[in-house]
């Protein structure tokens, strides 16, 4: 095989590529397959080696206009239209229309003797008549080994393979060869060996219980290429690969704020709600209404003309629309005008990455403006833990990239740190609700935090989170030198509190005429010495008088005395004793 | 020039089994050293079993590809057996006259 005829050094350089269209490949590979050089894709039984092979030929005849020889070993041409026409492939139309050859070749080991030399020619005309039949640049070898189990002469087929891989490039038609997983080397029979450019390696692991595929490209001579396993899905809609790096953190932000349907929640995110196409936690242990406020929001959004796509794994939409009734929501005329619809299935139904396909599809198919996971904990048993956060890291990518708003909800068990289990997942969310049981006094009382919530100013205040027959709503808890009091003891708490101030308003107006009773009696007082004041006003006003009156009587009698002695000199009366004696 | 040539007798019988015509195809690529040993030896290993009863077709797969499909033929050469049924298939250059014989079903395997 050659080896060093590619220097990918510059741009120029770089190694053609082939699309194959199928999902998230492309973007793992940067471009597809190398054009025109043979790949590899191995892996164990039921792994989807054969879908793979096929979906890269159908989408090669359907979208890019090359097309394709799909040589099968194991299926005939029957069995293998109908197993890829169970995935949306129009394999039969394309063989019509003369894009695809499908040829089956059949090695019954039973049926042949051999006897002497012999080379694989015959194969090499097969192929090439069929390539030339239709100008085919694409070629699908599906389980060459088959070979190694029908031709007893494994030294002859193996220089024969040789050969073929070799003839393949020198046509220039790109190839997938795919091979049974080996023990302990790729391939049962080593072909790896002989495809060396680019190899792709395909596995289905079983995890308690639930299977996921992978796909990993383990080699791809002379190109970068995501070297990590990605797990891939097998819908519909033929393969979808999920690179968690495809989209990257470049989302359009949205400055548009978005209620929650509470409008004590609004208040305490700033008082507007959350923003647009954020992505929002909600995190609770059982029964603290996590639900009902994720019903509570989707209602909102449904009613202000938004859609709604409401994704349940753990209720039927009839029992959510029942028991969110009890509270005074309605969703049935939503569900009825179209503005909320509801995906329920069983978390253990299939893989994660089943359900993250359902999800991208109905997401993709219903185009809504929010989504409601409830509960994201519920995938955790369809994956690990750390599946679990990649496939919601994808979610929320897809999500964000779509400019949709997301609530999870998630359950906590009791007894485990209510923040904990989260983590994974925290770190990826825009804000976070904490819903929380309060025990005590004998009852559980639901209050409400928000832990996060990014780029808004927000409360961090407990809240007590009630649910009644009107609906959702929040009220302060009481914050007092006992602590955080909610339910009945903030009811009592608030009636006590109402008590003490009654004592307290009576005691004020007690004391209050006790003053006015004492202002009374001062002024009492104030008037008596006033009075008393005035009285002796009087007095001395009436003694001044007397004194004038005396002094004018006594000058005027002076005066008419002294005009009796013919004095000439007028005489000043004065009241007071300097002036001459009166009896001089 | 071997293509389709045909070696046809008169149904002779000269054994006790009632007659039968064996049809025999020999699969071949151009007139390539394995090719042309192999029908040497067919042609000896008929005439020295089947004497008068088998007619022998020469399919060059260099000219007639399409052939390759209907007796899904990879190896060249391959001499497919037609009649009597059961279909048998034996490839390679037929140096090995018993492997030919037993494959044939002329005779037991030992």
């Amino acid at each position: 095989m050659k080896t060093n005829g590619y220097k990918p050094l510059t741009p120029a350089a770089r190694l053609p590529k082939c699309p194959t269209g199928i999902q998230g490949l492309d973007e793992i590979t940067d471009g597809g397959l190398p054009r025109g050089r043979p790949t590899l894709v191995c892996g164990g039984a039921g792994c989807g080696k054969t879908l793979f092979a096929a979906e890269f030929l159908v989408r090669g005849a359907a979208q890019f206009d090359e097309p394709g020889v799909f040589m099968s070993f194991e299926e005939t041409g029957a069995e293998l239209q109908a197993n890829v026409a169970s995935l949306g492939f129009d394999l039969t139309g394309l063989i019509r229309r003369k894009k695809i050859v499908l040829d089956h070749v059949y090695i019954e080991r039973s049926e042949i003797t051999e006897t002497g030399e012999y080379d694989l020619e015959g194969l090499f005309v097969r192929l090439n008549h069929a390539l030339d039949s239709i100008g085919a640049k694409r070629v699908v070898l599906d389980t060459l080994e088959a070979l190694f189990a029908g031709l007893p002469n494994e030294a002859i087929l193996r220089a024969e393979l040789r050969r073929l891989f070799r003839w393949l490039k020198d046509k220039g038609v790109t190839a997938i060869i795919t091979a049974e997983r080996g023990r302990d080397q790729m391939t049962r029979h080593g072909l790896e060996e002989y495809v060396s450019d680019c190899v792709i390696l395909l596995d289905h692991r079983v995890n308690d219980q639930i299977a996921t595929r992978h796909l990993r490209v383990v080699k791809y001579r002379g190109a970068l290429h995501g070297t990590n396993e990605f797990p891939f899905l097998i819908g519909d809609e033929g393969l979808s690969v999920l690179p968690i790096t495809s989209l990257g953190l470049n989302h359009k932000v949205s400055n548009e704020r978005i209620s929650t349907g509470i409008p004590r929640l609004d208040a305490m995110l700033g008082g507007r709600g959350f923003f647009r196409g954020s992505s929002i936690l909600l995190t609770g242990t059982p029964g603290t209404g996590k639900t009902s406020l994720a019903a509570c929001f989707a209602q909102a959004a449904a009613r202000r003309g938004d859609r709604v796509l409401f994704f349940s794994f753990e209720e039927s939409p009839g029992q959510i629309i029942r028991n969110m009734r009890s509270i005074g929501l309605h969703m049935e005329p939503l569900v009825k005008s179209g503005w909320l619809r509801f995906h329920a299935a069983r978390p253990t139904l299939c893989g994660l990455e089943m359900h993250l396909a359902t999800m991208f599809r109905e997401i993709t198919r219903y185009k809504p403006a929010v989504v409601i996971v409830d509960p994201i904990t519920s995938l955790l048993s369809a994956g690990s833990n750390h599946e679990t956060k990649g496939m919601v890291t994808r979610l929320i990518d897809f999500l964000k990239g779509a400019e949709v708003t997301s609530l999870f909800t998630s359950l906590t068990h009791g007894g485990h740190a209510l923040e904990q289990s989260e983590i994974a997942m925290s770190s990826l969310m825009d804000s976070w609700l904490l819903l929380q049981d309060l025990e005590g006094n004998g009852e559980r009382n639901r209050v409400l935090y928000v832990l996060k919530a990014r780029g808004m100013a927000h409360s961090n205040q407990v809240r007590e989170f009630l649910i009644s027959k009107r609906g959702i709503d929040l009220v302060d808890a009481y914050i007092g030198p006992n602590g955080v009091l909610t339910g009945a003891s903030r009811v009592a708490q608030a009636a006590r509190e109402k008590a003490e101030a009654l004592t307290e308003r009576q005691e004020a107006a007690d004391r209050k005429r006790e003053l006015e009773r004492k202002r009374t009696a001062l002024e009492q007082q104030i008037a008596g010495l006033r009075s008393e004041y005035e009285t002796e006003v009087v007095e001395l006003r009436r003694i001044d008088q007397q004194v004038d009156t005396k002094t004018r009587v006594l000058t005027a009698e002076r005066t008419k005395l002294g005009r009796l002695r013919q004095a000439d000199a007028t005489v000043t009366a004065t009241p007071h004793g300097n002036s001459r004696p009166k009896g001089k | 020039m071997m293509k389709t040539r045909t070696n046809q007798h008169p149904k002779t019988v000269s054994q006790r089994q009632p007659a039968k015509l064996w049809q025999l195809r020999l699969y071949v690529a151009g007139q390539t050293p394995k090719s042309l040993t192999a029908f040497g030896n067919l042609k000896q290993i008929c005439e020295n079993h089947l004497k008068g009863r088998y007619r022998i077709q020469v399919i060059d797969l260099l000219a007639q590809p399409h052939l390759s499909i209907g007796d899904q033929i990879l190896a060249i050469p391959t001499l497919v057996r037609k009649l009597p049924q059961p279909m048998r298939k034996i490839i390679g250059d037929l140096s090995n006259t018993e492997r030919v014989l037993v494959g044939l079903d002329l005779r037991a395997a030992a």
